[in-house]
């Protein structure tokens, strides 16, 4: 019988979105022999739809759509000759160092020396009446179909959350084609940035704030949707009901953190509500509670694709550093700055509760290293 | 429906070049896309029926995460038909259940 052939790397970084891609050219930079593993075919995670420009600063891209900034960071992952395994999943982690990888119904192990975890995340569901027929979807599964996969989901089309996945993916169905009928929140406010409310209302959408979905019917597939209006205390008001004739209902309430490899290699983790739920501890080297074992991105707890980049950064300049490839002090100061960088995203009404959120992490990981 | 025009990415440079079959009926595909993308183009939206109550599914979250969307693949059940890409003759089941193994 064959016995499984044993690959090696220096660093394994899980997930070619943007914070995966920023960790492996960081540590292909150092000089590690770096292998970067993504489950979908092609690299690029969520940037590769984001046909909007970013916010922020000239570092962070600002003025660049996503699918550029992907483009580019694809070019450096070539020019430092970084293994690619694309269409290959993760499906476990053994000893704290070995990466089992399933392609093509082919499984192999990886040993590394670090491993950097750069997941991602998945959207929240939202159950109501109706909520598994086809035509309900993920606001972020409308956006792969129109912007990756040029297919339009329907023609009318309900949005469901008003933050900004729910405002951008409202307007970019609108460029695709579809008829947004309306976006509706639970939620008395609008909790999107105004940029992205102002095109939804000059295309003259309705945003209907304390509003949610009481059903969807249809056959075999979404033909129709109840929205009703709800108090302050998210009760449905009785006779506010409308009857909206669409074909598509996409949920935009959040996302959670994709960290089932960090659980199955044992890390230890904590709730952070505004980081979107169990994340792993991790110090302000990115590392977790297992040795070696780093995370990054939507993993690390929910934020944004300019985030993810720095915390990937961060997360491979301390692989390196760990393996020697780095001095410490050079580590210091590059950590310092993108710390630095970080700050700017993380001030204002939400980025203070993200801060806060990280924080926590930090000393809950100092405290579990004071334990034992 | 497929999106030919674009007011950010331009015009579809995709052609469907290639057929595959879904329950017995072909339909055509571009090369490289996702097979619930030419599914979906071609206007079909239930890909499979649950186990116990037999009620349709389709495409939900897109990143292979919620297995809404499998369907039997050249025989072979459960496959994420959103990040499985399309190949030339591919025969595409509606899944009942858990499907059937028919290799």
């Amino acid at each position: 019988m064959g016995s499984m052939s044993m690959l090696t790397t220096d660093v394994a970084v899980v997930g070619a979105g943007p914070a995966g891609l920023y960790a492996a050219i960081e540590a292909a930079k150092a000089g590690a022999k770096t292998t970067i593993i993504n489950e979908y075919v092609e690299p690029g995670g969520q940037l590769t739809k984001q046909i909007h420009k970013f916010f922020g600063s000239k570092e962070h891209a600002a003025g660049v759509r996503g699918i550029d900034i992907s483009a580019k960071l694809l070019g450096s992952i070539d020019e430092l000759k970084v293994e690619k395994r694309m269409g290959t999943l993760v499906w476990s982690i053994f000893h704290s160092n070995i990466l089992a990888i399933a392609h093509n119904g082919k499984s192999e192990m990886l040993r590394a020396n670090k491993i950097i975890l750069a997941t991602g995340a998945s959207e929240n569901a939202f159950a109501f009446p109706g909520w598994t027929l086809p035509g309900v979807m993920g606001a972020g599964a409308a956006q792969t179909l129109i912007n990756l996969q040029r297919i339009l989901p329907g023609n009318r089309v309900l949005m469901v959350g008003a933050g900004n996945v729910g405002l951008i993916v409202a307007f970019q169905l609108l460029q695709a084609g579809s008829e947004v009928v309306a976006v509706v929140d639970a939620l008395p406010y609008i909790s999107g940035y105004c940029v992205h409310s102002a095109k939804i209302a000059r295309a003259g959408i309705p945003i209907l704030t304390s509003h949610t979905v009481k059903k969807a019917y249809g056959e075999i597939s979404v033909e129709g949707v109840m929205v009703v209006k709800v108090d302050n205390q998210c009760k449905p008001i009785p006779k506010s009901e409308q009857d909206m004739k669409v074909d598509t209902i996409c949920i935009a309430v959040g996302l959670t953190p994709l960290v089932e490899l960090a659980w199955l290699a044992n890390c230890r983790f904590t709730w952070v509500a505004s980081l979107g739920g169990y994340v792993p501890l991790y110090d302000d080297k990115m590392e977790t509670t297992v040795k070696g074992i780093y995370v990054a991105g939507d993993a690390a707890g929910i934020e944004e694709a300019s985030t993810a980049m720095e915390e990937g950064s961060i997360a491979a300049i301390s692989a390196v550093e760990s393996l020697g490839l780095m001095t410490q002090q050079r580590a210091y100061a590059l950590r310092a700055e993108a710390y630095e960088r970080l700050r700017s995203f993380r001030i204002g009404p939400f980025g203070k509760l993200r801060d806060q959120g990280k924080q926590f992490i930090w000393r809950e990981r100092q405290k579990y290293a004071e334990r034992i | 429906m497929r999106i030919k025009v674009h007011p950010v990415l331009g015009p579809l440079k995709g052609k469907a070049t290639i057929e595959i079959e879904v329950d017995g009926r072909r339909i055509s595909a571009i090369p490289g896309e996702m097979i619930s993308s030419a599914l979906i183009a071609a206007g079909i939206k239930v890909f499979r029926t649950t186990h116990k109550k037999g009620e349709p599914r389709g495409y939900f979250c897109g990143i292979g995460q919620c297995t809404d969307c499998m369907m039997t693949v050249d025989n072979i059940p459960s496959v994420r038909t959103c990040i499985t890409p399309v190949s030339k003759g591919m025969k595409i089941k509606t899944q009942y259940g858990h499907g059937k193994w028919e290799v």
